[in-house]
């Protein structure tokens, strides 16, 4: 179970998250949705320890992450494809994928698990051998997706997955999402989409201005008025 | 002029040329990596020359032991500077670090005054690379024929790390995006340090072939070699391996035979980078190889 709590994170003296509390339980899909500037990245950057935490803890298992650098985050099996992609444009695509699991000495296990991601995502095989940044938009988020998946994570976190793709690649990666969910992986969702995120997700937080105004089951938050008015663009 | 001597020349161009490349790789990594250009690495490129001096003076070592543990040593040198000069600025303005080598580069010239006294040294030279030798009626020497050779494999090495390793795919990645690459669990601080290792090495090597060449070493001997490097890079397109080792060719080349064809120009010897750098950016702002890249957020 992954937890933060009381988590307060400052840009400049500009306050972006006031204090929050979240609870992933293992093999949950979660998401989190918010409007722009919520707060959504930090919390998940913050995960990861890529931003600097004021106040407040974060557990993996019972571990504290709190100050752990990143790369022993990775290693204790935490992936995030961040937003905007973040794919490294000047290698090919077979190599991005070796660098995700660069923390995998097992070069069977990352051959494996690279066949995994191939079929998975079969346009990336086609173009293992192509530099990343020639990938189409939706093909460089698959990517960005695969590559997290390389140490197959106990815990993977996607920010804004189907930002910028086409509506049936949106639901390509939704069922990909649910797929490795059902593969037993835990998966911490941030969304533009609030709608998808919801049906998919067992449990969903609303985020407004870095504090939790709204949580619970993804089901119960989808009849939700104020989910409804705010996120999912139902006009009463 | 004779075939003979324009081989010569060829030949001499062709291993000043190498020593140029050696060091221009230097510049080029750890411009492509921090976004830094390293002052002081003509400095480290010095040391390299006075470290393998005193290797070869003070300890009954055989040469090529003293070569490469010098070379080795002025690498971790290199590690340190950058540990100590840099890595604290990591998050400060591009200005501040570029003070700080500038600071390095005066600080190292300085303390080699202090503790080599500035008065010029005879490189030791081992005999074997010393000769001369003669192919076809055109006498050269050993040295100019081996800096060639030695720097071709370290090229063909540094080649194999950077496309084939984990840890140069970690470097080339690093060029691109620290927080991506520290998602992927990367050790950036080990990836720079390394980068800073082999440039370092490099320029060390470079630095003693250049003792055995011209075998005199003065603590300012890293000046003007380091100068005309970083511009080597830079004509090749800073950040570009391939054009770093382009640049330093068609510098070492061209200073040569501007002096071959041209001995009226002897005097401008030194000049020569300044203006075929001046030229190169009028034409292509980004070097030869260079691509334009975003800056870096
Ligand atoms: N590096 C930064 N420097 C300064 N302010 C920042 C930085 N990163 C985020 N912020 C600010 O913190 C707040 C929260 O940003 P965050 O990126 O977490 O929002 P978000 O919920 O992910 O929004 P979006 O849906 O637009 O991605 C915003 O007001 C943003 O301007
Ligand atoms: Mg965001």
């Amino acid at each position: 179970m992954l937890t933060i709590d009381n988590l307060h994170v400052s840009y400049g003296g500009i306050k972006a998250l006031r204090g929050i509390n979240l609870k992933i339980d293992d093999g949950k899909i979660v998401t989190l949705i918010g409007s722009n500037g919520a707060g959504k990245s930090s919390t998940l950057r913050s995960i990861m320890n890529l931003v600097k935490k004021e106040e407040g803890s974060i557990k993996y298992d019972g571990e504290d992450l709190t100050n752990l650098p990143t790369k022993d985050i990775v290693k204790k099996g935490i992936a995030l494809s961040p937003e905007g992609r973040r794919i490294f444009s000047n290698l090919s695509v077979e190599e991005n994928l070796i660098l995700g699991a660069y923390t995998i000495n097992n070069k069977q296990k990352i051959t494996e698990q690279m066949n995994k991601m191939y079929d998975l995502f079969p346009r990336l095989k086609e173009r293992h051998w192509q530099k990343a940044g020639t990938l189409s938009g939706g093909e460089q988020q698959m990517l960005a997706v695969a590559r997290a998946l390389m140490i197959r994570p106990k815990v993977l976190m996607l920010d804004e997955p189907s930002l910028g793709l086409a509506p049936l690649l949106v639901k390509d990666i939704f069922d990909i999402i649910k797929e490795i969910n059902r593969q037993g992986n835990t998966i911490l969702l941030v969304e533009q989409n609030a709608k998808k995120a919801l049906e998919i997700a067992d449990y969903g937080y609303v985020l407004e201005t870095g504090s939790i105004v709204l949580e619970g089951e993804g089901q119960i938050l989808l009849e939700d008025d104020r989910v409804k008015e705010a996120y999912l663009g139902d006009a009463k | 002029m004779s075939i003979q001597e324009f081989l010569q020349h060829l030949a001499n161009g062709t291993s000043l040329g190498s020593l140029y490349a050696l060091l221009a790789i230097g510049y080029t990594l750890v411009y492509g990596i921090l976004r830094l250009i390293n002052f002081a690495h003509g400095e480290i490129f010095m040391l390299g020359a006075y470290i393998a001096y005193y290797g070869l003076t003070l300890t009954s070592l055989p040469w090529f032991v003293v070569f490469v543990l010098a070379s080795v040593f002025t690498g971790i040198i290199g590690v340190t500077l950058e540990r100590l000069a840099y890595k604290p600025l990591r998050n400060s303005p591009k200005i501040t670090n570029l003070i700080s080598a500038i600071g390095a580069s005066f600080l190292f010239q300085n303390l080699a005054i202090m503790l080599f006294s500035g008065r010029p040294k005879a490189f030791p030279s081992p005999d074997v690379l010393t000769g001369v030798i003669y192919i076809g009626g055109v006498s050269v020497n050993i040295i100019s024929l081996i800096i060639p050779v030695v720097t071709v494999v370290l090229l063909i090495i540094l080649n194999t790390v950077i496309k084939k390793t984990k840890t140069g795919m970690a470097m080339r990645a690093l060029s691109k995006d620290y927080e991506a690459a520290s998602l992927m669990g990367i050790d950036i601080n080990l990836v720079i340090s390394f980068t800073f290792f082999i440039g370092s090495f490099l320029a060390a090597v470079g630095g003693i072939m250049w003792g055995i060449k011209y075998p005199q070493l003065i603590p300012i001997m890293g000046v003007m070699p380091g100068l005309k490097c970083f511009i080597a890079a830079v004509i090749g397109g800073i950040g570009n391996i391939t054009g770093a080792v382009l640049g330093g060719f068609i510098l070492g080349l061209g200073e040569i035979m501007l002096i071959a064809f041209l001995p009226t120009l002897t005097g401008y010897r030194d000049a020569f980078a300044f203006v075929l750098l001046i030229i190169i950016l009028l034409i292509k702002p980004t070097g030869l190889l260079g691509e334009k890249t975003a800056e870096k957020v």
